[in-house]
């Protein structure tokens, strides 16, 4: 059915659709619609039976969905950026103990200093945790994904994130198309759990494993995300034969056939890109975009393929590692191995930053004329970070780094400039 | 799965009184007891948690016809159970984390009610018990814990407390008593020890939650203790009980002396045994004759630095006035020609 809704409300509905069984709240911005959501077709007893939980932290919830999910029940929760890092210990356990929870990961920066914008901070924290990490480029595919999310973590015993922009996604209100129950039903079965809590067949679940084993576990896992790079595409076909439309998998070109400039993107930002590009098109330059859909497990070999003819890459990303630089680029350059293509890494968008089709044009023009330094930072203002690397070689207790800025902004908004 | 139960381990007063009419006897002292915790671990000698959480949760295997689940936190008690690929338990079991015991109870509680709803049951037939150490529960699971009870999930949680986290190397804890010498209170300066005011009594906290019920016991009283479990597990929704367990090797005490130290501590009043419903205190175990707190202590080599000639007389008698305190406040005397 096709309907105007929010974000957020949207994935409520689809995760409903899935039948879980289990579900643990608890509130962060920019994921709290979501649960809300859930939490009024639980009471008003739309979602039936299932039980949801107000627990006192992230950490407790993801602990309930790890007892949960052990115990065989099919199990969401959602969070973001502080709650990500509060459960982190928790996520861990899941994807360790082999619990395929779904978990909505509502990107947002983290701090300090606190910030509630959109950027990938929190999901890229976790991308060695060991859980599958899915990521949205629309309302539409977010839902989707979560109904692909629990066919692929119950399949692959393993827990499944899905990420999607906060608030550029989750309070946006779009058009969707929302699958009926019979169409959900007939895509995702009954979860069968490898591994139960039952007292007819009793079992030990977290036991103290030694040198002996521990690496032969790990590997596991990672041959286990690698069985997934097949299966996430064909659970993709899969969706499409039911659902009739395209979604998931785990890269998606746009116009990048016979491009020399690829630019490599995840989440939300790509749609804007998409657009660039269209402009850039039409003024003859050769340039692509490659959506990454599946970012753990990386899926190497389709990067290296979409890029193996173009020229350069340049990879826009909202995430950063301090002390490096890009953490996709890092990934993404590991694919380009041995091709001999020019690599950018355009940080972008920290902390809800607008990226504007102009800031875009303004970089990828420079990159397709390589005069793009090897790491760019999308409308840094060089201004205000002078100012302050200039008082804090002036003098010693310079006070608060955020609160300086901000004061210095407050007194030059109005001659400020965006430089690329 | 059952191992045939050996008569030394049956035939002593601390497992049960065999004078007894069969329906009084203990569940340890049944030959068809659930051996929950089965023989073959790794606690040391004379451990008081191995002890305690086999009586406990055979007592719970019993009350629910063996249709039980445990989370685990971590400590000494999944160490020594379950070092791959061994696991002593005859239930089925979860380890997950430290700190989140609890919150994996709530879970377990939450699936079994949803599966019962679709098996058209009112409620689940299989029950849920959480349990962990004093460190796993009054001090980095607490969060979980305190969120269990407020939420009123139906877990029983049982903390084994032992003052300490022994499992690391006997650091203190927040339930690590005054006086005591731990890895991280040293007996030195001139307040030797943990420092008094300093602490928390998690069984008192339970109580404020006004959750079903809250009970404490030691493992020097079995009797008492698979009362407490078969009442909690008669019960739905939240549940505490915290044994104490002494511990050979971080108390630095005699392995024959773990019974012996436990009721000590309740007869000497430092660890008041009491049971309490929906917030209010319903029932404390009588001291009769109560024990000088020194009897306690001078058993313990992390009490030693309070004895001899440098020792600190002015602590014992700070220590005792805790005790005094407990008798007052619990109401621990018995009265005088009274049972």
């Amino acid at each position: 059915m096709i309907k105007q809704t929010e974000g957020s409300q949207a994935v409520a509905e689809a995760v409903a659709l899935c039948r879980p069984e289990v579900i643990c709240a608890y509130p962060i911005s920019p994921q709290t619609h979501i649960v809300e959501g859930l939490g009024a077709l639980v009471k008003g007893g739309e979602l039936a039976p299932c039980e949801f939980l107000n627990v006192e932290s992230e950490f407790a919830a993801m602990s309930v969905a790890i007892g949960s999910s052990a115990t065989g029940a099919r199990t969401y929760t959602a969070t973001a950026s502080q709650g990500l890092l509060f459960m982190v210990e928790a996520v861990y356990n899941a994807s360790g103990l082999g619990l395929p929870i779904v978990m909505t990961v509502a990107n947002r920066a983290i701090g300090a200093p606190i910030n509630i914008w959109n950027d990938h901070s929190d999901s890229m924290s976790q991308r060695d945790c060991g859980w599958i990490q899915l990521f949205a480029e629309s309302n539409q595919e977010a839902l989707d994904l979560h109904i692909q999310a629990f066919k692929l973590a119950e399949e692959m015993s393993m827990p499944v994130m899905v990420c999607m922009d906060g608030f550029i996604l989750t309070h946006a209100y779009e058009q969707v198309d929302m699958p009926d129950q019979a169409q959900v039903d007939a895509f995702l079965p009954p979860y069968e759990p490898r591994q139960v809590l039952d007292p007819a067949e009793p079992v030990s679940i977290g036991a103290m494993v030694g040198p002996e084993a521990f690496m032969e576990v790990r590997y596991l896992a990672h041959a286990k995300q690698t069985m997934a790079l097949d299966r996430i595409p064909e659970i993709a076909a899969e969706f499409h034969e039911v659902f009739g439309r395209d979604a998931g998998g785990l890269v998606r070109g746009y116009r990048i056939e016979d491009a020399e400039t690829i630019v490599v993107a995840l989440g939300s930002v790509v749609g804007t890109l998409e657009e660039t590009i269209d402009t850039m098109r039409a003024e003859g330059v050769k340039i692509g975009v490659l959506s990454i859909r599946c970012f753990r497990p990386f899926p190497m070999a389709a990067v290296r393929a979409a890029l193996a003819r173009c020229a350069r890459v340049v990879v826009l990303e909202k995430s950063f590692a301090v002390g490096l630089g890009g953490i996709v680029s890092t990934d993404v350059r590991l694919a380009m191995v041995r091709i001999h293509v020019r690599g950018y890494t355009v940080v972008a968008g920290l902390g809800g930053r607008p990226i504007t089709q102009d800031s875009l044009l303004r970089v990828l023009r420079l990159a397709v004329a390589d005069e793009l330094k090897n790491l760019t930072f999308l409308d840094l203002d060089w201004d205000i970070v002078n100012n302050h690397l200039a008082r804090e070689a002036a003098s010693r207790r310079t006070g608060p780094i955020a609160e300086n800025l901000l004061r210095d902004i407050g007194a030059s908004a109005p001659t400020r400039k965006a430089r690329p | 799965m059952t191992q045939p139960i050996k008569f030394y381990q049956t035939g002593t007063f601390t497992v049960g009184n065999r004078l007894l009419p069969e329906d009084l006897r203990t569940v340890q002292s049944s030959e068809a007891r659930d051996n929950s915790l089965n023989s073959g671990h790794r606690a040391c000698q004379g451990c008081g948690e191995a002890l305690g959480a086999r009586y406990v949760v055979d007592a719970a295997m019993r009350a629910t016809g063996g249709q039980l689940i445990a989370a685990n936190a971590t400590g000494c008690l999944e160490v020594f159970s379950t070092p791959y690929p061994e696991t002593s338990w005859q239930l089925p079991w979860l380890h997950s984390l430290f700190g989140n015991a609890a919150a994996v109870g709530s879970g377990i509680a939450a699936a079994l009610k949803v599966k019962a709803q679709k098996a058209g049951q009112a409620q689940s037939t299989i029950r849920v018990i959480a349990q962990g150490g004093d460190g796993g529960t009054t001090d980095i699971g607490f969060g979980c814990l305190s969120g269990m009870f407020e939420r009123n999930d139906d877990v029983l949680y049982i903390c084994y407390d032992n003052e300490g986290y022994m499992n690391t190397g006997v650091q203190r804890s927040s339930a690590t008593p005054p006086a005591a010498r731990t890895a991280t209170t040293q007996p030195l300066g001139p307040e030797p020890g943990a420092e008094f005011g300093k602490g928390k009594n998690v069984p008192l906290i339970a109580v404020a939650h006004e959750i079903p019920y809250v009970a404490t016991a030691t493992v020097a009283d079995l009797h008492d203790l698979e009362a407490k479990v078969e009442k909690a597990m008669s019960m739905h929704g939240a549940r505490y009980l915290q044994v104490f367990v002494p511990c050979p090797l971080g108390w630095g005490a005699a392995s024959c002396d773990t019974i012996r130290l436990a009721r000590l501590a309740r007869e000497t009043g430092l660890f008041p045994v009491f049971e309490a419903e929906n917030g209010e205190i319903t029932a404390v175990t009588k001291i009769r004759r109560p024990v000088p707190v020194d009897d306690y202590l001078r058993l313990q080599k992390r009490f030693a630095h309070l004895f001899g000639p440098k020792g600190h007389p002015e602590t014992i008698a700070r220590i005792q006035a805790m005790a005094d305190k407990n008798i007052k406040r619990f109401g621990l005397m018995a009265e005088e020609g009274a049972a």
